[in-house]
């Protein structure tokens, strides 16, 4: 079988500096906010050394946010990690549920300056999926890139994995505006790649408002 | 001096503001655009610091609609990334160096506000 594979280098590249430069912008709001508290400590200590009182309330406010801010910033990195891990096999046996958790927590801050909520469905039972982890996590941010962009009045995309027969399914719903978008240009080249790569079909329903993404269990690579 | 900060993230702005008043300065925060713009419907700020990318608009064009509803105010970008990109397109909108880098260092903040003070006291 022959992939495009300049289509497929060009697309990963971009998705990678993108996510890449996502989670930078992510970790900088962290360091502010660890910044502010820890100056606001250092400022209210300066108050007590000049002899001023002070509840200990204001001293654990601060506290506290750099406590949550150093957990966010900890996610964000362990996310990023395992992100970057992906591109380790081209073939390895994953949680469906899993890699779609984490391409939405990538896409996150993106979906929140659209507006959107990605809304994940808990599977009922896990999904293992032999396939490339990269591959997968670029066309489902291609996907969830374009289905940002049909939500409707609502403003969520709902996902949910499941299995069925020999394959496994990832479904985008609440698609209400797909109606209206234009479509034509969807799956582009790109899409139709890693479509190709991952022996993988989608199918979009502009009348129900999904877009459905199917794969083997077990893909031959 | 009255402030308006404009971040979506909450924690960042609440702090600024709070460590801001500590020194003397009055800050009202705001977590959206359009919660931004009702403040300064309602309130004279003399400054506005927005952060470069604010959910569903950007701080560009937050600017722009503050600009028309204050046209006095006077403008200074927070970004995450000094990124070349930021920096020509905040610097067309502003005067020049009204563009901090996150994490902010608080002193230059002020600095940079009351060089925007000065400046607007000068100004024919």
């Amino acid at each position: 079988m022959s992939w495009n594979w300049e289509v497929i280098g060009e697309t990963g590249l971009q998705f990678f500096g993108k996510m890449s430069a996502s989670i930078s912008h992510e970790i900088k709001n962290v360091l502010a906010i660890i910044n502010e508290n820890a100056g606001l400590l250092e400022d209210l200590t300066v108050m007590v050394e000049k002899g001023m009182p002070l509840d200990p309330q204001r001293l654990k406010t601060p506290a506290s946010r750099i406590m949550k801010q150093i957990r966010r910033g900890d996610d964000i990195m362990k996310g990023m990690n395992r992100f970057a891990h992906s591109v380790d096999d081209p073939l390895r046996q994953i949680d469906l549920d899993d890699t779609l958790a984490l391409t939405c927590a990538l896409s996150n801050r993106f979906a929140s300056m659209r507006g959107v909520r990605l809304e994940l469905v808990p599977p009922s039972t896990p999904v293992p999926v032999v396939t490339n982890p990269f591959f997968l996590q670029n066309l489902l941010w291609l996907c969830l890139d374009f289905a940002m962009g049909c939500a409707g009045a609502g403003k969520t995309v709902s996902l949910k994995t499941e299995r069925t027969g020999g394959k496994a399914a990832i479904t985008l719903s609440k698609l209400q505006d797909m109606a209206s978008v234009e479509t034509a240009s969807f799956p582009g080249d790109r899409e139709r790649a890693l479509l190709q790569a991952l022996n993988a079909d989608l199918v979009i329903d502009k009348n129900t408002g999904e877009m459905a993404l199917t794969l083997p269990v077990h893909s031959q690579g | 001096m009255k402030v308006l900060l404009v971040d979506d993230e909450h924690e960042l702005v609440s702090t600024l503001a709070e460590r801001l008043s500590l020194r003397g300065i009055q800050a009202d925060w705001a977590i959206s655009g359009e919660e931004a713009m009702r403040l300064a419907e309602k309130n004279p700020y003399d400054v506005a610091v927005l952060d470069v990318k604010i959910p569903g608009i950007s701080g560009l064009e937050l600017k722009r609609r503050l600009h028309s509803k204050r046209p006095d105010l006077r403008f200074i970008f927070m970004t995450g990334h000094g990124s070349e990109e930021d920096f020509r397109s905040c610097s067309a909108e502003t005067a020049d160096g009204c563009y901090l880098v996150k994490p902010v260092n608080i002193e230059d903040l002020i600095k940079k506000m009351n060089e925007l003070m000065t400046m607007s006291e000068v100004r024919p």
